[in-house]
């Protein structure tokens, strides 16, 4: 009779467990939990690590409740400008709003939508490169290159975008964003060649890969495709080479946001509705069961180690013809790991990984003013995203932090091996 | 009968293959290293340090021309004989071939030069001591079967502690205790991580390190960068030289004229041996490793193996990290190891996951890192950020497993269920 | 004869499942006590508990009398208890004497392994037994009987006196398993009492002082061999009359399917484990291949199916002569159905949903998908209508094929491979580890597809079902077919004696190739 029960509440979870493989309550309860923990946490570490409560607790024994009130003060502070400058004021959106409706006087609207559309400015790249990390899970590989395809393909699409002169936007920009693509499928092919032919863990192959995308950015930007000048940062693309903007300056939101939900949408259906994603995913669940079903597992892994490159690339041609049009040293900065913690948060799912994605824009542009603003470096994001992938890692943790009491589908799989 | 002639039939075309690329190689030697040198023009090669002059021997001068000829002579002669009767060894053929490589090409940079040769190899051992620790810190976690890849952040971690530590208390010797407890943190929240909640190995390796990352700029940026006299200006451990044995010529500058944190290394290399393979400890881990059900129904506490394990492995990294600041340059600086706790992965997986192998090919990357130093200061002709890839082209190269395979511990990375 | 162990009314249960409910066993001094059931009969689970390694959720143990409190095998060794496992708890790397001295280690100067001191402890138990083994050998290098014995010796070096044999016949040849036997009747001798776990009804009548059988977790009843007979036995093991014997017409074969001729396969590491073998099967008929596991049949299989490569030799399938390095996928594509060995790690990705563990060998082609669109609705369909066809017992064709029961997960292997137009069926153990309904109703399809005109080459080290399904039986032995043989007449003693390794010419001196009738009685 337990059993029955077991089998009725597998039933139960079965179609949506078809979307993220696990209960669609637990898939959006795990992950929402563990950015709320890495926001606390990181609240912790900022709280102590501000001047103000630590000199509210010299005087903790006379005046506790101070102390205590300096620790939310400091948490409110930074906290309150963060989501400030990234989501901005509801109040002012409408008030711009509809002095814009009034007057057809834009500049207050535009103002007030700032925050918010720079949040999805830098959600783009994450979009895309947290897709490339995905894919990569999706076929059993960890892809930690995403950083250096990355930057390789800004790399691409900026020396597409600059060099190539004369052509019509359509046909120019096309050719810019794919350069980028390219660049970034190379890097990504090598270690996957590597790992098919000889088995080389991908991993280590991936960050060796970096750091050789690291020095020879080094070397094009101060010799081959330095700028005129002295700085070492190329030459600013061709306007035809741009993504266009929907707004005027200073607001950069552009074609990039909707291009990456297009990419988004596209490796959903073919990860889950090709038979090309089905042999992905069959490789990644079980790689000696989809040799035996007559795939090919070797060519999946080069498969995928292109396409989680080209993506990763993709990221750099948005970031590079949709907000900067030059690329500089440290361009790529972080992202690679910021799209392994958002792949793994969403749960390398397309639509987790566009959640998970806006989420980290959020994050990420809130915290510039954050630390502009409170003194914060920006590096407590980092902080706060290595918390989030260990909780979203170990839902043990979570559910024994909180005492939450769900069974996940494989806790079942112990009566394995009893025949009825 | 059928078998023999065919593996007979793939030998030979191992053999030829083999050969083949050998002659290239030779070929490649002449090609890339002779255009250039002028007929009469000199290597030198230095041979002593400044400091132990006791015992001088003479420096080596080379003729460039004729050294490049030879050796690149020697490398098609010996693919020629490779292709005539072949050669048992390939991991032999591979190393002559790459130090006959290596040497033309020191040979042809310092052409009408000198470089300290043993200046060189001296900071080759060096530069390879963090790659080593962190090898050594591979190894004894895996060999526990615990993979450990958030190394490079211990060491970024244990790096900022320690000289933090250090500048605030005025002492050394307290920094490196605080550097090697970090990384033991560090190491036992892994090991929690990994054996309590079987959290996947190298997802939480990869959170340790963003998460390391980020902490230490986060400090850094934060009161580093302000306060840098108060708390980042360590100074470092000076060179100790051993009496007698620092004398003794070649070997002695390199091995016997070092800081602490090098001689614990060798130490490290010595003991962890010792215990692997001649101690029930080591056994104990060894088993753990290969097979944990086993050792667990022979009343072995599989779990306490590991997170032991780990975190010893968690203090060697940790040393690892002292070596950046307190054994290097006495301060910190963002995202100093480089990718270093990578390499030493690296290293121990070409050294086949024990500690003698594992710091034997760290010296071979530690060497590639100092050659690029030197090729600097010897103002080759090729720019320093495409000589800067050698060590992580080198890593790659290793990684493929053509110049030897090795086979991890059977349990590697697979974390225990007990019943 | 006192009693050294008792287990009293011992309960414990997994999700869904009630493994052992209310046990109750008794050993003596001196005595061979069989405990006899089925697979997933709760032996295994019994005997787990009794070592430590699962705690029950009720009853009691008593050791000698005492109530023994066992949480971990250390306190199981410490009174005395020694286990030899199904699966042996072997360091293949670690020499012999490494892994007799593992967690007890002897130390010189107290920090040191004593080598020396261990290997030649092993060398007197060896000699007091009758166990030969050499200390300084490494595990990988012994052949199972001789790891076996290791095992033994690793329990003895513990200085156990009740001592759990689970099913430890089960990699040994007839032969080896004598040689077993010997060994456990001399440590009886030398007042050591055993527990002797095994589903075979044979070994119990030949070794049992006492036999308790167990069935669906719970004790059915405890009988002395002389007052019974296998059929009795079997009885109370199933609870039914069991007939192993397949009902079967007789074969009609016709062409050859499958021609293999002279082929050599390297396994993984680069053992030649194929050697020099040479077959036929033809359409409508089955080929059984006899052999104790590790005789080279897996990488046979292997190469048969492109999962390995062939050194040399040559394979013909429906008469096309395969290509050197012939892919998994055009073999399957010729027509072949492949039962693997292992269905946890080839026949299913355990993790997708059974409808996708449907197709997985055909999920490129119409009508599953058009171009590289797959076609949910007619994958969907499928799903309905073979596990409704196969009888695959599963709340719905959406959960993951890990959730379903080993026999479940069998049926859905069988209902895909079956459900394709096939010629040859490729079948590698295909009952192991199934209860008696799967194992019939496998068997059964299998006859259906050989008397619907397929060839059948089924792989068992179980000799009882290569003679219940077989037209013919090939004998495997260190990578070669040793003989062929007619199954109608085979003699159960003859193939027996060449599984273990004796020539045919030899063999015959002892037991005829042929006999009138066929044994066939387990």
């Amino acid at each position: 009779m337990s059993a029955n029960k077991e089998i009725k509440k597998t039933e139960a979870r079965s179609s949506l467990a078809k979307m993220f493989g696990g209960s669609a309550f637990q898939s959006l309860l795990i992950p929402t939990l563990a950015v709320f923990i890495g926001l606390v946490i990181g609240g912790l570490v900022i709280a102590a690590t501000d001047a103000g409560v630590a000199e509210a607790f010299k005087n903790f024994s006379s005046d506790p409740g101070a102390a205590f009130k300096s620790i939310w003060t400091a948490i409110a502070t930074a906290y309150g400008a963060l989501f400030y400058g990234s989501l901005g004021s509801p109040r002012e959106i409408i008030a711009g709003f509809k002095a814009l409706q009034a007057t057809g006087d834009n500049d207050a609207f535009l103002k007030a939508i700032y925050p918010l559309t720079e949040s999805l400015v830098t959600a783009t790249p994450y979009i895309f490169a947290g897709l490339a990390v995905a894919i990569g899970f999706r076929c059993g590989l960890f892809n930690i290159g995403a950083e250096g395809q990355f930057f390789m393909g800004a790399l691409g699409a900026a020396y597409v975008g600059y060099s190539l002169k004369g052509l019509p936007w359509f046909v120019h920009l096309p050719l810019a964003i794919l350069g980028g693509g390219l660049a970034g499928a190379i890097w990504g092919a090598v270690p996957g060649y590597l790992k098919a032919k000889f088995g080389a863990h991908e991993v280590v192959n991936t960050i060796m890969m970096n750091w050789i995308a690291f020095r020879l950015s080094d070397w094009l930007l101060t010799g081959p495709m330095m700028t005129a000048g002295f700085r070492p940062v190329t030459p600013n693309i061709q306007k035809t080479a741009e993504l266009p903007r929907f707004f005027e300056d200073p607001l950069r939101f552009n074609w990039g946001f909707v291009l990456a939900l297009v990419v988004a949408w596209l490796v959903y259906w073919f990860l889950f509705k090709t038979t090309l994603g089905f042999e992905i995913r069959s490789v990644g669940a079980n790689p000696d069961g989809s040799k035996y079903a007559g795939m090919s597992v070797v060519r999946n892994f080069v498969l995928v180690m292109v396409l989680s490159g080209a993506l990763a690339g993709l990221a750099g041609s948005a970031q590079v013809l949709g907000v900067d049009h030059w690329v500089g040293q440290g361009f790529s900065a972080g992202y690679g790991f910021d799209a392994i913690a958002l792949a793994l948060l969403g749960k390398s799912h397309p639509l987790g990984v566009v959640l998970s994605a806006i989420l980290f824009g959020i994050l990420r542009s809130g915290a510039t003013r954050m630390q502009s603003l409170a003194g914060i470096p920006i590096d407590i994001i980092s902080i706060i995203q290595g918390l989030v992938i260990i909780f979203v890692a170990a839902p043990a943790i979570i559910r024994w932090l909180f005492r939450i009491r769900i069974s996940t589908g494989d806790e079942t799989v112990l009566t394995r091996g009893w025949g009825k | 009968m059928a078998v023999q002639s065919t593996s007979q039939h793939t030998a030979q075309r191992n053999r030829l293959t083999v050969g083949g690329i050998l002659i290239v190689f030779g070929l490649l030697i002449f090609l890339l290293f002779t255009p250039g040198t002028e007929a009469g023009q000199v290597a030198k090669f230095g041979m002593n340090l400044k400091s132990s002059a006791a015992l001088p021997i003479p420096d080596i001068t080379l003729p460039v021309q004729a050294s490049i000829y030879a050796l690149s002579i020697l490398v098609v002669f010996l693919g020629a004989f490779q292709m005539a009767r072949g050669i048992r060894s390939a991991g032999a053929l591979f190393g002559i071939v790459a130090f006959a490589f290596v040497a033309a090409f020191l040979i042809w940079a310092t052409k009408g030069k000198s470089l300290s040769l043993i200046g060189m190899l001296s900071s080759s051992l060096v530069r390879a001591t963090p790659i080593a620790l962190a090898a050594l810190c591979g190894v004894i976690s895996e060999r526990a079967a615990v993979v450990n890849i958030g190394i490079e952040g211990i060491m970024l971690i244990s790096a900022q502690a320690s000289v933090v530590a250090a500048t605030m208390s005025g002492s050394m010797t307290l920094g490196l205790i605080v550097g090697v407890l970090v990384g033991a943190l560090v190491a036992a929240f892994h090991a929690f991580l990994v054996i309590r909640f079987k959290v996947d190995q190298i997802v939480s390796g990869v959170a340790i390190n963003i998460f390391a990352t980020g902490a230490t700029s986060f400090l850094s940026s934060k009161y580093l960068q302000h306060q840098g006299d108060l708390l980042n200006n360590s100074g470092t451990y000076p060179i100790i030289q051993i009496p007698l044995l620092s004398k003794i010529p070649v070997l002695g500058p390199i091995l016997f004229e070092n800081n602490l944190v090098v001689y614990l290394m060798l130490l490290i290399v010595i003991v962890m041996h010792i215990v692997l393979y001649y101690t029930p400890w080591g056994l104990r881990t060894r088993a753990v490793g290969e097979h944990p059900k086993a050792a667990d129904t022979l009343g072995i506490n599989v779990f306490f193996v590991r997170y032991v394990n780990v975190i010893v492995g968690g203090m060697i990294a940790g040393l690892g990290g002292v070596y950046f600041t307190l054994g290097s340059v006495g301060r910190f600086d963002e995202v100093m190891t480089a990718g270093k706790g990578f390499i030493g992965l690296a290293a121990m997986i070409f050294g086949n996951w024990n500690p003698i192998g594992a710091f034997t090919s760290s010296l071979i990357f530690g060497f590639a890192d100092s050659l690029q130093i030197k090729m600097q200061i010897l103002s080759v002709p090729i720019p320093s950020s495409i000589l800067a890839m050698a060590p992580y082209i080198v890593t790659m190269i290793v990684l493929t497993g053509v110049v030897g395979r090795a086979i991890p511990p059977a349990a590697d990375g697979v974390a225990y269920e007990k019943q | 004869m006192p009693t050294v162990l008792e287990l009293r009314d011992i309960s414990k249960s997994f999700p869904g499942v009630l493994a052992n409910d209310h046990v109750n066993i008794d050993l003596q001094e001196g005595e061979i006590h069989c405990l006899l059931g089925e697979n997933g009969a709760g032996k295994t689970t019994l005997m787990n508990i009794l070592y430590g390694l699962y705690k029950p959720d009720s009853g009691e143990i008593n050791v000698r009398g005492k109530k023994a409190e066992i949480h971990g095998p250390n306190d199981a060794i410490a009174r005395g208890i020694g286990m030899v496992h199904q699966h042996f708890m072997l360091v293949p790397v670690m020499t012999v004497t490494e892994n007799v001295m593992l967690g007890v280690e002897e130390k010189r100067n107290g920090v040191f392994l004593d080598r020396a001191k261990v290997a030649k402890r092993i060398r007197e138990i060896s000699q007091l037994y009758g166990l030969e083994v050499d200390p300084d050998a490494y595990i990988k290098d012994l052949p199972v009987g001789t790891q076996q014995r290791v095992e033994i010796i690793k329990v003895l070096y513990r200085q156990a006196d009740i001592l759990i044999l689970d099913e430890p016949t089960a990699v040994l040849t007839p032969q080896e398993v004598e040689g077993l036997f010997k060994v456990l009747r001399s440590l009886v001798e030398k007042g050591k009492s055993l527990i002797f776990i095994t589903h075979k009804l044979k070994e119990v009548m030949a070794l049992a002082n006492r036999i308790t059988v167990l069935r669906n977790g719970r004790t059915v009843g405890t009988v002395i061999p002389g007052d019974v007979n296998p059929e009795k036995l079997a009885s109370m093991m199933v609870g039914r009359d069991v007939n192993l014997v397949v009902p079967k017409k007789k074969a009609n074969p016709t062409e050859s399917v499958l021609e293999v001729k002279d082929i050599y396969v390297e396994d993984e590491r680069g053992q030649m484990t194929v050697r020099g073998v040479s077959f036929d099967v033809k359409m409508g008929e089955v080929l059984g291949i006899a052999g104790v596991q590790g005789n080279g049949q897996t990488q046979l299989v292997y190469a048969l199916t492109g999962l390995l490569p062939l050194q040399s030799g040559e394979i013909r399938i429906v008469g096309e002569t395969l290509k050197r390095g012939a892919t998994p996928r055009h073999i399957l594509e010729r027509g072949v159905a492949h039962i693997p060995e292992d269905r946890q790690r080839h026949g299913l990705i355990l993790t997708f949903p059974i409808h996708d563990n449907m197709m997985l060998c055909t999920y490129y082609q119409p009508p599953f998908a058009r171009g590289i669109g797959l076609q949910e609705k007619v994958i969907m369909d499928n799903a309905e209508t073979l596990t409704k066809q196969y009888d695959v017992r599963t709340p719905s064709i959406y959960v993951p094929a890990s959730s379903l029961s080993g026999g479940n997960q069998q049926k859905v292997i069988v209902a895909r491979e079956f459900s394709r137009p096939i010629k040859l069926l490729i079948a590698s153990q295909p009952t192991r580890g199934l209860d008696v309904g799967s194992i019939e109703y496998i068997h059964s399809r299998i006859i259906e597809k050989r008397d619907e005109g397929v060839g059948a080459l089924v792989v068992s080290s179980e000799l009882d079902e290569i003679l219940a399904l077989s037209d013919r039986i090939a004998v495997m032995y260190r990578g070669q077919i040793v003989d062929i043989v007619p199954a109608a007449q085979a003699s159960k003693e003859y193939i027996g004696l060449l599984m273990a390794g004796i020539r045919p010419e030899d063999a015959l001196k002892s037991a005829p190739s042929v006999t009138g009738e066929a044994e066939r009685v387990f």
